[in-house]
């Protein structure tokens, strides 16, 4: 672990506070834009922008791709890239003012460092086949559907956690 | 001035640029906060030990709900404007069910993947490169997924709208349950952690 930050880390806030911030952040969103939070969707738009660079004939043959490239701007002018952007800038300073910053790779006592990035890589494609077909992931389907009672969303969501408690005793030794 | 602002033309183009770098900051500040950048913290969720995940989402989903829930009621958010996900029945319980064990696997959300990596960590950083691959693929080889993906669709259908109940019962109804959850929750992470030695 390489440490930049010598400082001990601060504890974590309390979860419900922090919910309701986060949630106080979402209604903004709903007040000021008239759409909730997301994620997955700056992947997908990162990735119509960069097909199109590549080819842009594959990009119009994808009509998941299609609609990104042919919106207002293009797919690189997506809003929830630039709330990405922000996202990181936000984590980051977050971190850093907390003493949290670390270059490390996390990992439970039982798996190597090449095994968790593995994991990670895997899941995160996975996520990806997954985010794609439910049109979003726990922050465009859980967080702003969930709080708009959309009932896709709500079926989303409980359809994620029921197979994430199947999965997760398959994995346990990575992170037990 | 009605909201929301955007909607009704209080800005352009360039605003919504600048309200959506200084709401991204807000969100991942607050998922930084509450450790949601860690995987081992959020994983926790998973093995019963940390319900952190359950317990800020639903705090955010009440919060929201009912802000604008009451800021529609007394007039001041045009609900109508606001942008309700669609549900496609199908595609989306099937996507939740692949997203949900690509997320026991990995750790992370994509959300929280961007806060992990921007706190440092590699392995949120080997998420994100996953996600984008994985997107990415999926785009290239959608043509079979299409009819699928297009299935089942069902407007912007709401809970109220499927149970017949007014908007503000349904409101309610799911406070009622978050609170039992909360509850719950805490019986369940002191049992959990506890049996682990950890506190």
């Amino acid at each position: 672990m390489s440490r930049l930050d010598t400082r001990r880390p601060a504890p974590y806030a309390n979860p419900y506070l922090a919910g309701v911030g986060l949630g106080l952040v979402l209604l903004a969103a709903f007040v000021v834009m008239g759409r909730g939070l997301g994620a997955s969707g700056a992947f997908t738009s990162t990735a119509a922008g960069t097909t199109v660079m590549m080819s842009p004939a594959k990009a119009q043959s994808s009509a998941l791709f299609a609609g990104y490239v042919n919106a207002d701007g293009g797919a690189w002018t997506d809003w929830l890239i630039f709330e990405i952007i922000g996202v990181t800038i936000g984590g980051a300073a977050s971190a850093w003012l907390a003493g949290r910053f670390r270059f490390e790779i996390e990992r439970g006592p039982h798996i190597s460092r090449v095994g968790r990035l593995v994991a990670a890589f895997g899941g995160g494609g996975i996520m990806g086949l997954g985010a794609v077909l439910a049109r979003g992931c726990t922050s465009g389907q859980a967080l702003t559907g969930g709080a708009l009672l959309s009932v896709g969303s709500w079926l989303f969501m409980i359809g994620a956690f029921a197979v994430a408690y199947v999965v997760a005793p398959a994995v346990k030794r990575a992170w037990l | 001035m009605r909201a929301p602002f955007f909607e009704f033309g209080a800005f352009g183009d360039q605003g919504a640029i600048i309200a959506a770098l200084v709401i991204g900051v807000a969100f991942g500040w607050f998922l930084e906060r509450s450790g949601m950048g860690s995987a081992r913290k959020l994983s926790g969720q998973f093995y019963l030990t940390d319900l952190t995940v359950f317990k800020m989402m639903f705090s955010a989903i009440l919060t929201a709900m009912l802000g604008a829930f009451w800021l529609g009621r007394i007039g001041v958010l045009d609900l109508s404007r606001v942008y309700v996900p669609e549900t496609f029945l199908a595609p989306q319980l099937v996507g939740g069910l692949v997203f949900g064990a690509g997320f026991a696997i990995g750790g992370l959300c994509p959300g929280t993947s961007c806060v992990a990596a921007a706190s440092g960590r590699g392995d949120g950083l080997a998420l994100m490169s996953g996600m984008f691959s994985g997107v990415l693929l999926t785009g290239l080889v959608f043509d079979p997924l299409q009819r699928f993906y297009v299935s089942t669709a069902r407007g912007s259908l709401t809970l109220p709208q499927l149970l017949h109940l007014p908007y503000g019962v349904v409101v309610a109804g799911v406070v009622c349950i978050a609170i039992v959850g909360f509850r719950v929750a805490e019986a369940v992470e002191a049992r959990f952690s506890n049996a682990l030695g950890r506190q």
